[in-house]
């Protein structure tokens, strides 16, 4: 079976990558100014929600139930779609998908599709395929269209093209859509992509989407989106074929009162998202006369399996966590290295990818708790990272490499010394001697080997003369001292 | 009260005036402190690394040293909700009843130094005084771990002297994290830059916080900058008094505590 997270395979260690987007003034301008517009407005939807917490425990809880039971609600979904003239397709990994995906599409003679926004095609990397196979896929949210002619990578779940501001995006359709006099107003941009998008929706015949929920009890998919293109994909071609990842179920069409008011104002700090389209398999003389859903798993089985890493399959993918995040706010999306960043991505990834890949993203968090505290539906992110280090560390231990590697032994080290006051008195002793090549002026600006890492941009108070226990002992001697 | 102190690795070794702070400030209010000898380390390092296994035998061992105390009092946010989280989800994974129970029945007793203040003792006003412009950092710990809420402003609030200027983005991290700040410098360090110009935004000359590591952290970057901020542990500030004012206010200047405590040691 092959797992793939988009380009996660190949993408640089986040620390590295990181650096990189560090450098980067622009795109820090631009993460720092969308996010903390996007995090205002969800902060003042949320607080007018009096009973948000109430709403967040009850998502939470839809989430757990399902994933308990998902071998039935999935086999209930199948059936249920299947009945209202739908065909489920099932695909273990992403080539399976691609696999599904670019069959359809040929069995219904088509050359080119359009689509809405999907993670999930980003993530098993469906254009890639398609365009290997002279099928042109057209990107037709906003967002997605910029990424597609820029041939950039998304750096945002909800708002993936949140790294690039206005003026380089006029500049971009300057030249992509040949309009040498665009302005640089957000209407003008809009209106350029409207009628550049046009008459793809009025010719295409094959549109593809993901969804948000997939409703068990009814067989019916939902998307939640703001633009319209998202409706007129749904709505104007004469097939539809989505790719809904198997965590994407609820059981009752009732469980989205819930759902519904937790995503767009966790998402985009709206009371309620322009456009929701739901659909129930094909309805004759209206809309797509066929409807194909590909359940995808790659992966979320085993993610599934482990009792602390399953709340990850609670994720609605709202981006709150990414608009929290203090590191993301400083680096970006890209130094994940994946279609899911921030703090989600750091967990989803390597969980997807057994780990293999991408073994820096557990530790690409400060476990601040900025995520957890605004996750609509309760993942315990801090809580799943540790969890990921502690296999990151076991996996690396299993090799000579990783048992004499610096920062094992130093662990081990620490381990033993705390194990027993003395050795913790006598350890505090040796790093006093042993700090003085160290220090100059009473303070310490360079340390060597990992430690320096410490020392690239602080200062360090060396280690004072006593420490507590040596004062507390010599209290104790001369109690009126 | 009988009040135990666990101190904390790293103040036991970096930090020792923030333990005599925390001392001077339960003694004054007319309590007993008792240090017992045999505690080291709380094992926050160790399981936020991805050491579980390292980390369980210093837990059984703080449970094992504060086991009878009345109440136990920690100068660290961090420490307190590494236990508050961690302890009974690593009891739980050994299988072991007793070690459960143990912690069950302990964690009730465990009081960062703030809390126990004003939650344990009712107490929000220590009689100190500091007459300084300080900021105060809440750090991501005793915020959204401990949900300490404005305890600590509560107990500031009421310094003599002082004067208490909110900080900018008070709430976001100040990006220290442990071995993050070593695995992951470059980011940690932008964090840092962020958290210090919200800091000299103030104007404050002292910035205060209920863990060390993060004044560590922000203190390292300060003093890189040559920046004027000191920043000093809040139970030195509630410590202080119009007796030892003076003494406090160069604490950080010239390191004078410090150099009082170099004298004054050897060990």
């Amino acid at each position: 079976m092959t797992v793939r997270i988009g380009w996660s395979a190949t993408a640089p260690d986040f620390q590295d990558a990181a650096k990189v987007s560090l450098e980067n003034a622009q795109l820090r301008r631009n993460v720092k100014y969308a996010t903390d517009v996007i995090r205002a407005k969800r902060a003042k939807v949320v607080n007018e929600v009096p009973d948000w917490e109430q709403l967040c425990q009850a998502g939470s809880a839809i989430k757990a139930h399902t994933l308990r039971h998902l071998d039935c609600y999935l086999l209930q979904f199948e059936e249920n779609l299947t009945r209202a003239g739908g065909h489920v397709h099932w695909a273990r990994d992403a080539d399976e998908a691609n696999q599904i995906i670019r069959g359809l599409i040929e069995q219904y003679g088509g050359k080119e599709i359009i689509k809405v926004k999907t993670m999930t095609s980003d993530e098993v990397q469906l254009n890639r395929d398609l365009e290997a196979h002279q099928i042109t896929p057209y990107e037709t949210d906003l967002a997605d269209l910029i990424l597609q002619l820029s041939q950039d990578k998304p750096s945002h779940i909800v708002v993936p093209a949140l790294h690039k501001n206005r003026f380089e995006v006029r500049e971009l359709f300057k030249e992509k859509m040949k309009l040498p006099d665009l302005g640089d107003q957000p209407t003008d941009l809009t209106d350029a992509a409207r009628r550049y998008l046009r008459q793809k929706f009025l010719s295409v015949k094959i549109g593809f989407s993901g969804a948000n929920f997939a409703v068990a009890e009814t067989g019916s998919l939902v998307v939640v989106e703001s633009e319209g293109n998202g409706r007129m994909c749904l709505t104007l071609p004469d097939v539809l074929i989505s790719l809904v990842g198997i965590e994407k179920i609820v059981p009752t069409f009732q469980d989205l009162e819930v759902f519904l008011q937790l995503l767009p104002r966790s998402a985009t700090g709206e009371r309620m998202n322009p456009y929701t389209s739901m659909w129930t398999g094909v309805a004759p003389g209206d809309g797509p006369q066929a409807v194909h859903v590909v359940l995808l798993d790659n992966g979320r089985t085993e993610v599934h399996a482990d009792p602390i890493g399953r709340q990850t399959l609670h994720c609605i993918r709202c981006a709150a966590c990414l608009n929290a995040c203090p590191v993301y706010r400083q680096t970006g999306g890209h130094a994940y290295g994946s279609v899911y960043q921030g703090p989600i991505g750091a967990i989803v990834t390597p969980q997807l990818q057994s780990m293999e890949h991408s073994q820096s993203l557990p530790y690409a968090s400060s476990l601040c708790g900025a995520c957890y505290e605004v996750c609509p539906v309760k993942i315990n992110i801090p809580e799943v990272l540790i969890h990921l280090r502690g296999k990151v560390v076991r996996e690396k231990r299993k090799h000579l490499g990783g048992k004499l590697d610096p920062e094992n032994l130093g662990m081990q080290a620490m381990s033993y010394i705390f194990a027993d006051a003395k050795r913790l008195e006598a350890a505090q002793r040796m790093a006093r001697f042993g700090q003085w090549p160290f220090v100059h002026k009473d303070m310490i600006s360079k340390l060597p080997g990992m430690l320096g890492g410490w020392t690239q941009a602080r200062d360090l108070r060396p280690i004072p003369r006593q420490s507590f226990r040596q004062w507390w002992r010599k209290r104790e001697r001369k109690p009126n001292a | 009260m009988n009040i135990s102190l666990f101190i904390t690795c790293y103040n036991d070794t970096l930090f020792p005036e923030t333990g005599m702070a925390v001392v001077h400030v339960l003694e004054r209010l007319g309590h007993t402190v008792d240090f017992p000898r045999a505690q080291t380390c709380c094992g926050q390092m160790h399981y936020n690394s991805g050491y579980q296994n390292e980390a369980l035998p210093l837990m059984r061992k703080f449970v094992e040293t504060f086991r009878d105390a009345e109440a136990v009092c920690i100068p660290s946010g961090s420490c307190v909700a590494m236990m508050r989280e961690q302890y009974p989800k690593m009891a739980a994974t050994t299988g072991e009843r007793k070690l459960v129970q143990d912690v069950e029945k302990l964690l009730p007793r465990i009081y960062e130094f703030t809390e126990l203040l004003v939650n344990k003792l009712g107490i929000d006003d220590v009689g100190a005084f500091y007459p300084h412009r300080v900021t105060y950092h809440a750090s991501c710990h005793s915020l959204r771990g401990l949900h300490i809420g404005d305890i600590p402003l509560r107990l500031l609030r009421n310094v003599r002297g002082m004067e208490l200027v909110e900080l900018p983005e008070w709430d976001q991290c100040c990006g220290f994290g442990g071995t993050f700040a070593i695995k992951n410098a470059q980011t940690s360090a932008a964090m840092l830059a962020d958290k210090m110009k919200n800091i000299l935004s103030t104007g404050a000359e002292v910035c205060t916080a209920g863990d060390n590591s993060c004044l560590m952290h922000i203190f390292g970057g300060m003093h890189r900058q040559q920046a004027n901020v000191k920043t000093v542990h809040i139970a030195e500030i509630l410590a202080s008094t119009e007796d030892t004012s003076t003494e406090k206010v160069s604490a950080r200047d010239a390191s004078s505590e410090r150099a009082l405590m170099q004298k004054g040691g050897g060990a």
